[in-house]
């Protein structure tokens, strides 16, 4: 930076800062329109994984990979100790009471084994198939990282969508029942 | 974690902090059990975000630390490990971010910084000392030719 | 009413800000004295303002008024009373009470106490400052604030995470602060310099206390930190890399080369524009980790509840002040002229290659954090960066730097002798050599690490002790004349002694801590012992020790060592009832070589045995004994009456202590 540098030179070393803020600032303003805490899913599009899980008490039998070849169906993650599940409970059943689609649960990390099914008898029971999973063996199959969850599953049994959060009727008249609609076709 | 910071604030989910691995989850063997540890200070919580499932005492992270050691007890190394849980939470998962492409300018971005500061230095010095008085610049055959006369000459 | 005095005091602050930031600068400007004179008088009400402003949201926590939203949201009736005053700033909008009280201080500090500063000068920086407060006063006025009523009140609050009701955590905010905010000093001069085109030695004598007191508090406030982490979290870490450590870590790396630089401009008139941009960047990086912690774009543990409205507001407030201030610097840095000329070997020389290293690291650690940003924003995978990629290229940048660091100050200013320094040196060569082989041979396989890192340790503080030595020629000359050269040493050389050696002993506490940590982890029933690095642990079993506002069990556990009773210790486990919130205490006895550290967990079984997880962390109490030595370093030098008198003196040089040792 002494006198010997050329002055064009000079200058655009001092404005070398100002333009890397001024990128870094770009970034920020696009990373401030974006949730740091969604994780899109790497699953979309892949075959479900293997898992096999035993019935919770009350249900003959469990929920396993396999079931879920041969038609679409959504595989919804829940358990009594989630609020938000509270909130999508409601829809699901009347999904379930409309004939929709088959709902596939996976009753995820109840604190005693009596817990999963109080909470179903007492708001009702949408599930087709449910698969115990206290140590979160399929929660993690699907890549899942909190409840409710909710996959879109097709007839190949090939994961084509994901939604974290409570299910609600918008969220089905805008995503879901379009898409199942399409795999349906297929 | 969580450092410092105090201030802090409210977490969006409690940061419990806590045991994290429990007597329950150690494997016998110590060296397989040295594994497990050092993969799970690999594994992000995805919980709690920022943390490694080694630190972690939330259930997801204990069940993915069980999950780890039950695959490292089966004979899995620990590539396969890592790549089980990859595929299915993503890169994200990692707190070493796998050398790809995409992470090139992370991985090599401080050595080049590096490097740049080096040879900003290096020119720096070059314009320094062609006019510092300080370095005599060398001398000129000329000037040793005079010196020498006046060095034969002696002391007056 | 005493609520809407603090608001509305604080909405004159704002007001004054305006005045200060226009009327004193366009005096300056028009060589109007009593427009500048403006600027102290306006800076000191500020203050008072703002301090009144604070005093009514302290009073509202320490009362309890629960019909104020935010004293709803962080407090309780049922919380002590420390951490009722504490809560204050436990929370985001506090927080930034907190903030702008400190930043007015500074101003009124300057206004105080920088009478020897040219009264235009002054003028100018005091307006600068203003500007900043004003953005933050917006900031709180439009976004977050404190002082919001809420109707009805509440019958009770929610009290604060139980994880800041800790006594460190109760310090840590206002110390980071001090810090942080402190480089907004540094800031403002550089920019009312920038403004006058002048750039001298005096500017560097100005500047340099001041950042001297910010990277104090900083280094104070990110120990404290990093030591509540070790202690309250339960399981002996001290640092993680999160996002919001590495903002706090940022500034205190700028701080410190901006500390190195402005030694340089101050007695060698070199490298002006250099030190005018690390002023600038030190306080943008603390304004960049508080957009980090604030405005939701990185998860942190340690984030506030975000509002992206408040992410935007920071992200304009950041490209006023940092874009503003960088484009002011390309506009006028050109213009200023370093006569100092030096070689790549001299004080200057290592100096730089100080901030080199200070200064890639910063970058370094900036990338981590941003990475997952960009990757996202461009569309690319979500990914992580964490501590393995920290310590994988953070650490190694640091290793030359430390080496370099016992050679420099032996080096003489413009031009220094390498081979003679090295030759000074050997004592800290074989001391270096002969401890990383012992201890390596004692500790065994895995250790190499550990044990370099020591030896390295051990090579910067024998260096630095061979330097002061050679100081006050120890050993050299008679100790008459020993003792008067050292009573004689200037306090900001005793204080670059100090605050190397601290470094020296904190790099061997994170050496240690990290190679040789033992962990153990078992379930105890009563009576059982457990073995660990030679300390006998017997759990005594485990019972109720309920506090004002948490339910708790006490374990206790009596520790031996060499079959005779050595410590007691206490570990606990609360739960907080209003949040439902778990926390753990753990118990701790530090020892010259370790700590001892025991912590317990849940119960299990029903003959009273519960988990539990005892450490011996070696060293670990260095970190933060050296952390504290940096900063008391730090003060030493800023107590040097070089700072305290004659100031504008100019370019005076002291002599024998500003003279290389070689000359001496």
């Amino acid at each position: 930076m002494s006198a010997a540098v050329s002055f064009p030179m000079k200058r655009f070393l001092f404005l070398l800062p100002l333009a890397l803020f001024l990128v870094i600032a770009g970034y920020f303003a696009m990373g401030l329109t974006r949730d740091p805490r969604v994780l899109p899913s790497v699953l979309i599009n892949t075959p479900v994984p293997e898992f096999a899980l035993p019935s919770i008490q009350g249900r003959d039998r469990g929920f396993a990979s396999t079931d879920l070849q041969g038609g679409v169906a959504l595989v919804n993650v829940f358990g009594s100790w989630c609020v938000a599940c509270r909130v999508e409970h409601g829809f699901l059943m009347q999904l379930k009471q409309r004939g929709e689609i088959p709902i596939h649960g996976i009753d995820w990390r109840e604190p005693d084994r009596e817990a999963g099914p109080r909470w179903l008898a007492k708001y009702g029971d949408p599930y087709a198939l449910i698969g115990d999973d206290p140590e979160s063996r399929g929660v993690i199959a699907f890549g899942v990282t909190g409840a409710p969850e909710t996959f879109l599953v097709d007839r190949q049994g090939v994961i084509r969508h994901k939604h974290v959060g409570p299910l609600t009727p918008e969220v089905w008249d805008r995503t879901l029942k379009p898409l199942i609609a399409e795999l349906r076709k297929q | 974690m969580k450092l410092r910071l105090l201030l802090i604030l409210w977490t969006w989910l409690a940061a419990a902090p806590a045991l994290a691995v429990d007597p329950r989850e150690v494997l016998a063997d110590p060296a397989l059990e040295a594994r497990a540890r050092a993969l799970s200070q690999e594994l992000r919580c995805l919980v709690c975000q920022n943390q490694s499932i080694d630190d972690s005492d939330a259930d997801l992270a204990r069940d993915l630390r069980k999950l780890v050691r039950e695959r490292i007890a089966a004979g899995d190394d620990d590539r396969r490990v890592i790549d089980y849980v990859v595929s299915r939470y993503g890169d994200f998962v990692l707190l070493r971010p796998r050398l790809t492409p995409a992470t090139y300018l992370l991985w090599f971005g401080p050595l080049a910084i590096v490097l740049l500061g080096l040879l900003a230095l290096a020119v720096f010095y070059r314009r320094n000392r062609a006019d510092d008085p300080a370095v005599p610049a060398p001398l000129s055959p000329d000037e040793r030719r005079r010196l020498e006369s006046l060095l034969k000459d002696g002391p007056r | 009413m005493i609520v809407e005095a603090g608001h509305f005091a604080l909405v004159l602050a704002l007001c004054v800000a305006f005045v200060q930031g226009v009327l004193p600068i366009v005096g300056a400007a028009r060589g109007n004295a009593a427009w500048m004179a403006v600027a102290p008088q306006a800076a000191i009400a500020q203050w008072l303002l703002v301090a009144v402003a604070f005093l009514a949201l302290m009073h509202a926590y320490v009362t309890s008024d629960f019909s104020v939203l935010n004293v709803v949201l962080n407090s309780h009736t049922d919380k002590p009373l420390l951490y009722k005053i504490s809560g204050v700033w436990g929370n985001h909008e506090g927080s930034m009470l907190l903030w702008v009280l400190i930043l007015s201080l500074f101003g009124a500090a300057v206004a105080l106490f920088g009478g020897n500063l040219p009264a235009a000068f002054r003028a100018r920086v005091l307006s600068v400052h203003a500007w900043l407060a004003i953005g933050f006063y917006l900031f709180i006025l439009l976004t977050s604030n404190p002082f919001e009523r809420m109707l009805p009140p509440a019958e009770n609050g929610q009290d604060l995470n139980p994880l800041l009701q800790d006594p460190g955590l109760a310090f840590h905010p206002p110390m980071l602060y001090l810090g942080y905010v402190g480089f907004s000093m540094a800031f403002s001069f550089a920019v009312a310099a920038l403004i006058e085109g002048r750039v001298d030695a005096s500017w560097a004598r100005w500047v340099r206390p001041w950042t001297l007191l910010a990277w104090c508090c900083l280094t104070a406030g990110i120990a404290l930190g990093s030591w509540w982490a070790y202690y309250e979290l339960g399981w002996g870490g001290w640092w993680y890399w999160d996002p919001v450590e590495n903002a706090s870590f940022m500034p205190w790396l700028a701080g410190t080369a901006l500390l190195h630089s402005a030694t340089m401009v101050e007695k060698r008139d070199t490298l002006k524009g250099w030190t005018v941009f690390l002023a600038i960047v030190a306080f943008s990086l603390s304004l960049l980790g508080t957009f980090l912690v604030r405005s939701g774009v990185l998860t942190s543990v340690h984030a506030f509840a975000t509002d992206p409205a408040r992410g935007v507001f920071i992200l304009l407030l950041l490209v006023f002040v940092i874009g503003g201030s960088l484009a002011l610097f390309a506009w006028r840095g050109p213009t200023l002229r370093n006569t100092g000329l030096f070689q790549p070997i001299s004080r200057e020389g290592a100096m730089l290659l100080n901030n080199l290293a200070m200064m890639t690291g910063a970058a370094a650690v900036l990338l981590g954090t941003l990475y997952p940003l960009f990757l996202d924003a461009v569309g690319g995978a979500k990914v992580s960066v964490g501590p393995p990629f920290f310590n994988a290229t953070f650490v190694p940048l640091m290793i030359p730097m430390i080496a370099a660091m016992a050679v420099g100050p032996l080096l003489a200013w413009k031009r220094g002798d390498l081979a003679a320094a090295m030759k000074r040196l050997w004592v800290a060569a074989a001391a270096a050599a002969m401890v990383a082989l012992f201890i390596w041979q004692m500790q065994g396989d895995g250790a190499i690490f550990g044990a370099l890192g020591i030896g390295l340790a051990t090579w910067l503080l024998v260096g630095v002790l061979v330097e002061w030595g050679e100081r006050i020629r120890l050993f050299r000359a008679p100790a008459g004349e020993a003792i008067g050269r050292l009573v004689r040493t200037p306090r900001a050389s005793l204080g670059m002694t100090f605050a190397h050696a601290g470094l020296a002993i904190a790099i061997a506490g994170i050496a240690a801590s990290t190679a040789w940590k033992v962990e153990s982890i078992q379930t105890m029933k009563p009576g059982d012992t457990v073995d660990v690095a030679g300390y006998a642990y017997t759990f005594q079993g485990a019972r109720r020790a309920d506090g004002p506002n948490y339910t708790a069990v006490r374990g206790t556990f009596t520790v031996r060592k060499d079959d005779r009773p050595f410590a007691t210790l206490e570990p606990e486990k609360r739960i907080y009832a209003v949040r439902s919130q778990p926390t753990t205490e753990a118990a701790i006895r530090t020892t010259f070589l370790g700590d001892l550290y025991a912590v317990i967990g849940d119960p299990e079984g029903t003959e009273g045995a519960f988990v539990t997880r005892i450490y011996f962390n070696p060293l670990v109490a260095w970190i933060w004994a050296g952390a504290m030595l940096m900063a008391a370093g730090g003060l030493l030098s800023l107590s040097d009456r070089r700072y305290r008198v004659g100031l504008a003196a100019g370019r005076r040089r002291d002599a024998p202590a500003d003279a290389s040792p070689t000359r001496a």
